[in-house]
């Protein structure tokens, strides 16, 4: 790999903070060369700053204000109420209190299904991939290629292929002697295996091609110290293969747990939420309420709600990660 | 290192087991056959997809499910491609390619310019603003959908294609991964320009850029492929057949046509076709973009 992987990610200096590449550069480049124009970083900066103001910082300020109103986008007013979309959202008595809830617990089922099997069915795939051999580079490819498809293709072609009486799984299902009829696409819990089994399909290529450029990272002298050391095969996964993924783990998680907690497409497209509305997940729910009912102000105040959700995740895989490598030195 | 320490330190890297006594052919030949196994398993849906597009209709729903049309037919994109006949499937390529096109090309030319700055210049407000930059990373996508419709909407943009290309384009990934890219760049030959007297523009124009190629070319090949494929967006901010990208489009497709699988497949294959080029022939690019995002991240 090149250099930059061993690069500081959040800092923002202009020199690579890496240990190897501080001092001397640093110096000169502090001292040597003339500053420009304070004009000019701005410059440079302005035509992205100007999309970022407009689609990412004023939209999220915004979203805070829409929260705080019952935002009916058809009416010609929008009355500010307050808390009372986030509060409405916990009472049980409200309208929405059960469509947001159990969108929430679908895209909670979908999470803790899926997410672990996208942290390990792609590591078995990268360790067997690790290793150079003919068609390595070929094998990677046809893993990774359902990614490039795009959710719209994944879903159409696999709603064909579970359909319950003509599609391809139920066909060959039943030619091993197993159940034929399984609908797939509109019973629960077949539709979650369905769903979670299209998307480790549909994204597996991806997460096994992180963990392979990260399994190339571990120096090889480790291994063979530990082989020194008398380490079987397990021990040595889990005494430099893992320690050596840790970084990359908690990345792998973070953007895993995100995009499973995000699944719109896969439902909207196989299972149009069904059957009732078992499957209809979080972010389905809150476009449906917003860009289809209109409520955006109870739309926005459920988006807060499920990112807070996110957030507190986050932050605990983020310690989680972080307590066992301290406490694996 | 000779061929077999260092096919014993690989197999160690890839935390096989290490028994010396089992022959290492045995051990190649389980290998090979389940990687071979889950490729079928990636591979054949696939291909059952272009197969079904040459179907005729009652070939694609028959049983036992064929690998072969017969006959092959092209009544399926004959009539998906059909002009008038309410889905517009070349009208919404047209629009993909337009809109996945210039989202790139905006992508690119907007990251590649602020992140000169945040990884060369030092200037006040500069860990503020890549700090700002970084966080919205990692806030979820869905708080921005809702204000964005109303800030597309009082735009004037809602159901056309500039409401794909615009507000996406603001791509913080791009602007980490271009910056990273800009700081791995030795500084030598931006230093030598300085000291004959060069601009900050001309530095970054007639000496940064050019070697910033791969790298651009790698985060265009990516932001194309994001804007191609994005589907929550582009199924609520387009209404009119006729401006649909081809994953909003498919969706109109399927709700028109639940069961007609025929139309389906060879609507999907229209969707899939530049993107399994651009794969095909690029793939190299699209990895190790992705690879290299994750280790940086």
């Amino acid at each position: 790999m090149t250099s930059h992987v061993s690069t500081g990610v959040l800092s923002a200096e202009g020199a690579p903070d890496g240990p190897a590449a501080a001092g001397p550069r640093k110096q000169r480049r502090a001292g040597g060369i003339p500053q420009q124009g304070s004009a000019t970083p701005w410059l440079f900066l302005a035509p992205y700053l100007a999309l970022f103001g407009a689609f990412v910082v004023l939209p999220a300020l915004l979203g805070v204000w829409i929260s705080l109103h019952d935002w009916d986008y058809t009416m010609p007013r929008q009355p500010f109420v307050g808390l009372e979309n986030y509060v409405a959202l916990f009472q049980p008595d409200s309208v929405n209190f059960e469509s947001f809830w159990g969108s929430m617990r679908a895209t909670g089922i979908f999470t803790l299904f899926s997410v672990p099997l996208l942290l390990v069915v792609p590591l078995a795939v990268a360790l067997l991939m690790s290793q150079n051999f003919p068609g390595r580079n070929f094998f990677r490819a046809v893993y990774f290629a359902p990614y490039v498809l795009g959710v719209a293709v994944v879903a159409v072609l696999w709603r064909y292929l579970l359909d319950n009486n003509i599609g391809l799984v139920n066909y060959y299902l039943g030619a091993l002697g197993l159940p034929d009829d399984t609908a797939w696409t509109t019973s629960t819990p077949a539709a979650w295996v369905a769903l979670i089994g299209v998307t480790v399909w549909w994204t597996l290529g991806f997460n096994a091609v992180i963990y392979l450029a990260a399994l190339q990272e571990i120096p090889a002298e480790l291994y063979e110290a530990a082989r020194m050391d008398g380490a079987n095969a397990w021990n040595q996964f889990v005494h430099v293969t893992l320690p050596g993924l840790r970084p990359i783990l908690s990345f792998i998680t973070i953007i895993t747990l995100i995009a499973s907690a995000n699944m719109f497409g896969q439902s909207y497209l196989m299972t149009q939420g069904g059957p009732g509305r078992e499957t209809r997940t979080a972010i389905y729910q809150i476009a449906e309420t917003g860009l289809r009912n209109f409520q955006m102000g109870d739309a926005a105040a459920m988006s807060y709600v499920l990112t807070v959700f996110l957030m507190a995740v986050s932050v605990v895989v983020f310690f989680v990660f972080r307590e066992k490598k301290e406490a694996g030195k | 290192m000779s061929r077999l320490t260092q096919e014993r330190t690989v197999r160690r890297a890839a935390g096989k087991p290490a028994k010396s006594d089992k022959p290492a052919a045995a051990r190649k030949a389980v290998r090979f056959s389940v990687l071979t196994v889950v490729a079928i398993a990636f591979i054949s849906p696939m291909i059952f997809m272009v197969v079904t597009a040459f179907k005729t209709r009652a070939d694609a729903t028959g049983i036992p499910p064929s690998w072969i049309p017969n006959p092959f037919s092209l009544q399926a994109f004959e009539t998906i491609l059909a002009p008038g006949g309410g889905t517009p499937v070349l009208q919404w390529f047209t629009n993909s390619m337009l809109a996945a096109g210039l989202n790139a090309t905006l992508v690119v030319a907007t990251a590649t310019l602020a992140a000169y700055p945040l990884a060369r210049m030092s200037f006040r407000g500069k860990n503020l603003v890549f700090g700002l930059i970084v966080a919205t990373l990692l806030v979820p996508p869905v708080i921005l959908v809702i204000p964005n419709y109303l800030i597309v909407s009082s735009l004037g943009w809602l159901n056309s294609l500039i409401a794909i290309i615009v507000p996406t384009a603001a791509s913080a990934f791009g602007v980490f991964f271009m910056r990273q890219f800009f700081v791995s760049l030795p500084l030598e030959l931006e230093e030598a320009a300085r000291i004959d007297g060069a601009n900050r523009w001309t530095i970054f124009w007639s000496i940064v850029l050019p070697l910033a190629r791969p790298a651009m070319a790698t985060l265009a090949l990516l932001a194309f492929l994001g804007n191609w494929n994005d589907f929550l967006w582009p199924v609520y901010v387009l209404f009119s057949p006729e401006v649909q990208t081809l994953p909003a489009g498919l969706s109109t497709l399927q709700s028109a046509n639940a069961v007609r699988y025929d139309l389906l497949m060879a609507g999907a294959v229209v969707a899939s076709v530049p993107v399994l080029v651009l794969f095909v022939f690029l793939q190299r690019f699209i990895i190790e973009g992705v690879s290299r995002s994750g280790v940086k991240g």
